[in-house]
């Protein structure tokens, strides 16, 4: 503390270090709240999904590894299940949310604030209340597909509920806003004197869209794309909803394994092997992208 | 697209076609639901390698009329002409203009260099000729060595240089330049107007430049328009501006201007010349603009700039505009010295005297003086408000 420095004797040298511990003394409460809600259950975690036994005689740590490959070697499928859905949903999302945005963003004019709230206004409501209204609506008899099949349009083995592409449905739906929001974000930076001097260095519309829109706006893509992708991809809730057994994702496998089998080091291992197949993922992501471009979405 | 431009279409071939030309252009927006006009009839034509400049305060429609120049915005009424050519309709890409943005409105995510290429890119100008022109217009704005930086790692000159490259590069028939020198610190201003006046000579490019700073207008331009309220009040040189102001407005943006307002004696020279009286204390004989119709008896008021009034303790000679008062206030600037003087009919006027020779000052606070002017300096402008 600069007032104390010109102070002698043990006050000052005693203002001096608190002085310096004081970042650390701030930082406290937040760091002890991460090291007993999230450093001790994972190292807990970590420990468990090493371990074997049953429910009845109790779980014992014997560095058991092949959970893990038992693991990843069982649920392959729905490993690869649920990476795919999870990529469709992501891609669906910034495809739908593109547009959106930037017609908020450049033709919102005043009701900017308004249209951005319209598209949050959902997820006011729960998570799986909001899929299984979901359901109502794809399913057979609901209000889209029952005027269909009345009218004979649809062939009668037809199904939306129980498929892949419902899931995927509710994917995008449920995680909408956490592409639309960033791109929003970035799209709304940018100046529209920076468009008119595309179009005015003899750039069209789509022109300038694709030399200076877009790459401008690439950095709320990216954000959007991680924010969609790690959430879409770990969830059970949609697949659980509105997907049929073949549909089963790995979020599903690890629920089904802690609570109807009580088989917690498995569900540990799967849960574990998720997160590091997403954290490579996002890593990759990262790198392939440039640091630049991470950097610009934070810091712009 | 290629680089190559039909000859100026030419209309008579005894006259080069202006480079711009606005034919009752006008222009309303819609805000709040409701019609405001921003530009309500506006007649110019820019020549050929012309330095023009639309000079007026904010809002007074400047920037909206080089929009619709540049394609931004299209006239609710009027026409646009590049070349002799209508532009109604025609985007920005496709006019032979191009602008110098206020905020310069660079690509942020591209470098100096990719920046400045971006319009040769656009027409497909072969490789090696986009490296010649991006370089030779980069060494003449100064900026060579710098072109793999980002525009946020330059300084604000820099800056502004690059959006000058980025336009002069396309070498287009106009640049607009929407107040390009605002962004800058006075200094730098003062010797970016300069340089720009130098780059225009250099190049030959009609240019249109928009700014509310009198004296950037008037050390650059060949020619001005000043705009206030969406109208031309006065179009001409910088001279004719500013020695004949044609409105209050033009009178009181344009540098300081005294304003004095007399009752009519005499019209004479078919109304051309008008005698205007003060009371017992001083009569005027002075020029009226053009279109401006005077009858003996009006009150009529005119302009007279501070530094052509001359101050002194005796009544002028015979064909000098005469005025009585008393000095109410005597300022040192340097240069010269600023009195304040009030007339005997209740008018403050503001006078200022060179001090090239004179040490001492020509009057002091609470003297009587008498007021003195050549005719030719002053202007009649209309009725006083």
């Amino acid at each position: 503390m600069a007032d104390s420095a010109g102070r002698t004797g043990e006050r000052g040298s005693a203002g001096r270090v608190r002085g310096a511990l004081a970042p650390y003394l701030m930082v406290l409460p937040a760091g002890l709240w991460l090291l007993v809600f999230f450093v001790v259950p994972m190292v807990a975690m970590v420990s468990l999904s090493l371990q074997t036994g049953d429910l009845v005689d109790g779980f014992r740590q014997t560095f058991h590894w092949r959970n893990y490959t038992d693991g990843l070697h069982t649920y392959g499928d729905q490993f690869v299940r649920s990476l795919w859905y999870g990529l469709l949903a992501t891609v669906a999302c910034a495809v739908l949310s593109y547009p959106a945005a930037y017609w908020i963003a450049f033709r919102g004019g005043r009701g900017k604030t308004a249209y951005l709230m319209l598209l949050l206004l959902p997820y006011f409501v729960s998570f799986v209340l909001r899929t299984v209204s979901w359901k109502l609506v794809l399913t057979d008899d609901g209000p889209v597909l029952g005027p269909l099949r009345g009218h004979g349009i649809l062939p009668p083995g037809f199904h939306v509920l129980d498929t892949g592409f419902a899931v995927v449905s509710g994917l995008t739906y449920n995680f909408l806003p956490f592409m639309a929001l960033p791109i929003y974000v970035a799209l709304e930076r940018i100046d529209p004197r920076v468009v008119e001097a595309a179009r005015d260095l003899y750039a069209g519309r789509a022109g300038a869209f694709a030399r200076v829109v877009l790459p401008l706006s690439l950095p709320g893509v990216f954000a959007g794309v991680i924010l969609t992708f790690v959430p879409a991809s770990a969830d059970y809730v949609n697949a659980e909803v509105l997907g049929g057994p073949g549909d089963t994702m790995i979020g599903n496998v690890i629920q089904s394994e802690y609570f109807d089998n009580g088989a917690y080091p498995v569900a540990s291992a799967l849960s574990f092997a998720l997160m590091a197949i997403l954290l490579l993922g996002v890593f990759a992501y990262a790198r392939a992208l440039g640091t630049r471009n991470v950097l610009e979405a934070a810091g712009r | 697209m290629t680089e190559t431009q039909p000859a100026p279409a030419r209309d008579d071939p005894g006259r080069a076609v202006p480079a711009i030309e606005l034919a009752g252009v006008e222009k309303a927006f819609r805000v709040h639901g409701e019609h405001v006009a921003a530009v309500r009839g506006v007649d110019l034509e820019v020549g050929q390698g012309e330095f023009f400049s639309l000079l007026g305060p904010s809002g007074c429609g400047k920037t909206t009329t080089l929009r619709m120049i540049a394609g931004f915005e299209e006239p609710t009424a009027g026409e646009v002409r590049l070349h002799g050519r209508g532009v109604t309709g025609v985007p920005p890409n496709r006019r032979d203009v191009n602008t110098v943005f206020q905020s310069y409105a660079l690509f942020p995510h591209m470098s100096v260099f990719e920046n400045v290429a971006f319009g040769l890119r656009r027409r497909g100008v072969p490789k090696g000729e986009i490296r010649a022109r991006t370089g030779a217009m980069l060494d003449l704005v100064d900026l060579a060595g710098r072109e793999r930086r980002r525009p946020s790692e330059l300084s604000g000159g820099q800056q502004q240089r690059v959006a000058l490259a980025r336009a002069l590069v396309n070498r287009p028939r106009a640049l607009l330049l929407d107040e390009p020198l605002g962004a800058l610190d006075l200094k730098l201003r003062q010797s970016m107007q300069v340089e720009l006046k130098r780059i225009q000579r250099e190049v030959g490019i009609t240019f249109l430049y928009v700014t509310h700073d009198q004296d950037e207008a008037l050390t650059m331009s060949d020619r001005i328009a000043v705009m206030n309220e969406g109208l031309i009040e006065q179009l001409g040189t910088p001279r004719e501006i500013y020695e004949r102001p044609a409105t209050r407005f033009v009178a009181g943006f344009i540098g300081t201007s005294n304003l004095l307002a007399g009752e009519v004696g005499e019209v004479t020279g078919g109304g051309s010349r008008a005698a205007l009286s003060f009371g017992p204390d001083g009569r005027v004989e002075v020029p009226v603009r053009d279109g401006l119709r005077v009858a003996v008896g009006e009150r009529l008021e005119l302009t007279i700039r501070p530094e052509k009034i001359g101050i002194g303790a005796d009544e002028p000679a015979d064909g000098l505009c005469g005025v009585r008062g008393t000095v109410t206030e005597v300022v040192y600037l340097g240069t010269s010295t600023s009195y304040n003087v009030t007339t005997s009919a209740g008018a403050d006027m503001v006078v200022f005297q060179q001090n090239a020779t004179s040490a001492d000052d020509a009057a002091a606070r609470g003297d009587g003086v008498w007021l003195s002017w050549d005719p030719l300096h002053s202007y009649a402008i209309g009725a006083p408000r």
